[in-house]
């Protein structure tokens, strides 16, 4: 599994690739609380694209990224949701919880 | 090869690991391959790597706590059975550790969908698999896991 940061105008991505599961789960979860809470960004994108697993504890990671920018106020979103990771949020009975869009520009662009 | 009154039950693979989340990703390839092998379609192979891989996590964390260093066994079987409404083939997977025994109360998958981390493992695992059974057996709990493919009729 691999994590990077970008900024763009005043929202953070965070582009995870390869398998989110409970060796990487803990870095995936550290990572989106930083954002969140730390850096306190309006905007937190999650780049889902890459990503070719994910299981209950890397879902668990995405609602603690969810609840803790609901406690400050500010958006969480999922882009680029593949296959598998879909296919997981969906038994998970998640995906209208969350805000979802297909590519990042449109996540970017999207207003409340 | 093990039969019982038309059961037969072959073994196909035995893994013993260490309870190292570093190697689930090993183990899902190797249930992914076994399952296609088995004559799963694609997605009765995902949802039972998903099985196997949450029985896994669930050990790691809660049986073992976090130590990567405890042994796990897991083992796959092909089950056969021959009946009047027909062959039916299936896949045991048998899932091993020293753990302490398991609180059976703490079995039950959540029932609704609350927006709260944690407790979708076990969803998981009911979802995926046609049985789900729980053993302790001496100082090994076991953890017995079925799926069957479509009846071929005779």
């Amino acid at each position: 599994m691999q994590i990077s940061i970008r900024r763009v105008d005043n929202a953070t991505i965070v582009d995870v690739s390869g398998d989110i599961d409970l060796a990487s789960s803990p870095e995936v979860r550290k990572a989106l609380l930083h954002e969140v809470r730390d850096n306190r960004k309006p905007r937190v994108v999650m780049n889902l694209t890459a990503v070719r697993y994910i299981d209950s504890s890397g879902v668990a990671s995405l609602v603690e990224g969810l609840k803790a920018s609901r406690d400050i106020g500010s958006r969480f979103i999922l882009v680029g949701l593949n296959g598998p990771a879909r296919e997981v949020l969906q038994l998970s009975r998640l995906l209208k919880v969350f805000e979802i869009y297909d590519t990042e520009l449109e996540a970017l662009a999207a207003r409340v | 090869m093990a039969r019982s009154a038309g059961l037969t039950r072959d073994l196909l693979l035995k893994i013993e690991l260490l309870s190292d989340p570093k190697w689930l990703y090993v183990v899902r390839g190797a249930v992914e391959r076994l399952a296609e092998t088995v004559g799963f379609a694609a997605a009765e192979c995902r949802s039972v790597v998903r099985a196997v891989d949450e029985a896994l996590t669930n050990v790691m964390r809660h049986c073992y706590c976090g130590r990567i260093d405890q042994p796990i066994e897991l083992s796959f079987r092909l089950l056969g059975r021959h009946s009047k409404a027909g062959r039916n083939k299936g896949l045991e997977i048998l899932l091993c550790d020293r753990g302490p025994a398991v609180d059976k109360s703490k079995l039950h998958p959540r029932t609704s969908s609350e927006l709260r981390p944690g407790g979708l493992g076990l969803q998981f695992i009911r979802e995926a698999m046609d049985s789900v059974g729980y053993k302790r057996v001496g100082h090994t709990n076991r953890l017995r896991l079925v799926k069957y493919l479509p009846s071929e009729k005779p």
